[in-house]
């Protein structure tokens, strides 16, 4: 399974979330896709996606936020998983890309190549749904039924460990963390 | 225990009057007080964390939302940030107001807090991170009022160093 067609094959439904990204490939390959003013890619802070993804949902209770992560960040900030458990946003979707490697830094195999199960991880951690998705057709109705289910969901999407020629974007950082700043206030005002 | 409760109400009582909605913490010593008013007061949304560079993803996510909020840590908790501070907070611009209580320097008696005491000014200035003493009940208020006010106009971290004049009584 290829992380850009998991990500093509749930684009349109992103239109109702607020994103969060970790970054390298999972970055540029959304942007590839087109960029939106309610994405927000985290370029460094390995493992913080996560918890910003945590601290919107919390001030944000009735806005879905989904978060784009991967093994190597994830691996980076496991506690995470145990705070996003303690408050369970149900607005909160966790969405982990597992390629087993580092790719971005020249494929090293993280702990996931060698056996660590993070659904296990996540749902012994107290995440209420965690699942494992392996093939294409599954990714899109993992993250409908996440939605549906209205609980905190992290799903672990396997993904093959290729990516994008490079990760550099035309985006500069803070253009994109003031414009989805500015795009939430706009969606308060509503 | 003989940290201050009256002066960590008096902390407490700043922050809210900061417009502040969200506290993320872990838990120390000095800081009890100050996490169980978060906890008990319905309209404060208290974070418990992992670890203490959680605390910097989720202000920023506050921060988005347009929720001020604050960081309670120990100044060990800041050693154990500083790569959410650099690489989230000053990359990005994000305002960070971090309480950090100040173990280790003169007065501790317990030896493992010593080591982070010597260091925290000096990573505060390498960092270029303003901070300002807390160690006075009479400059609570303004003083946190003013590092409020310079986090958000300059969008970055600042600390407000909790000192053992102020926090400990004996």
């Amino acid at each position: 399974m290829l992380r850009l067609e998991c990500l093509r094959s749930v684009y349109s439904d992103l239109e109702d979330y607020l994103v969060v990204t970790i970054m390298g490939a999972v970055a540029a390959e959304l942007q590839s896709l087109g960029h939106r003013p309610n994405f927000f890619y985290l370029q460094h802070a390995m493992g913080l996606a996560s918890s910003t993804g945590l601290g919107l949902a919390l001030c944000l209770p009735n806005q879905r936020v989904i978060v784009f992560d991967g093994d190597g960040s994830l691996l980076m900030n496991l506690g995470s998983l145990t705070t996003m458990a303690r408050y369970r946003p149900k607005n909160l979707t966790h969405v982990v890309f597992d390629n087993e490697s580092l790719l971005s830094v020249g494929g090293f195999p993280t702990a996931t190549s060698t056996g660590t199960d993070l659904e296990g991880i996540a749902r012994s951690a107290g995440i209420p749904r965690a699942v494992t998705v392996r093939d294409i057709e599954s990714f899109g109705p993992a993250i409908r039924d996440a939605a549906q289910s209205w609980e905190l969901t992290t799903i672990v999407a396997k993904v093959e460990a290729t990516g994008p020629s490079g990760y550099v974007t035309d985006l500069s950082l803070l253009e994109n963390r003031f414009q989805f700043r500015r795009y939430i206030q706009s969606l308060k005002q509503q | 225990m003989p940290v201050s409760l009256a002066n960590s109400k008096l902390v407490y009582e700043a922050l809210k009057e900061c417009d502040i909605h969200l506290v993320s913490a872990l838990p120390e010593t000095w800081l009890v007080h100050l996490i169980r008013m978060a906890e008990e007061d319905p309209k404060m949304t208290l974070v418990r964390l992992a670890k203490e560079e959680e605390a910097v993803g989720i202000a920023a996510g506050a921060h988005f939302a347009g929720v001020k909020s604050a960081l309670l840590m120990q100044n060990h908790g800041f050693l154990a940030a500083i790569n959410g501070i650099v690489s989230f907070a000053h990359l990005y611009k994000i305002p960070l107001l971090m309480l950090i209580s100040y173990r280790g320097s003169f007065g501790e008696k317990d030896p493992w807090q010593t080591q982070g005491g010597n260091v925290t000014e000096p990573l505060l200035r390498a960092l270029r991170i303003p901070y300002i003493f807390l160690d006075n009940v009479d400059t609570i208020r303004k003083r946190i009022r003013q590092a409020q006010t310079l986090a958000e106009s300059s969008l970055q971290p600042v600390a407000i160093l909790l000192m053992r004049d102020l926090m400990w009584e004996e």
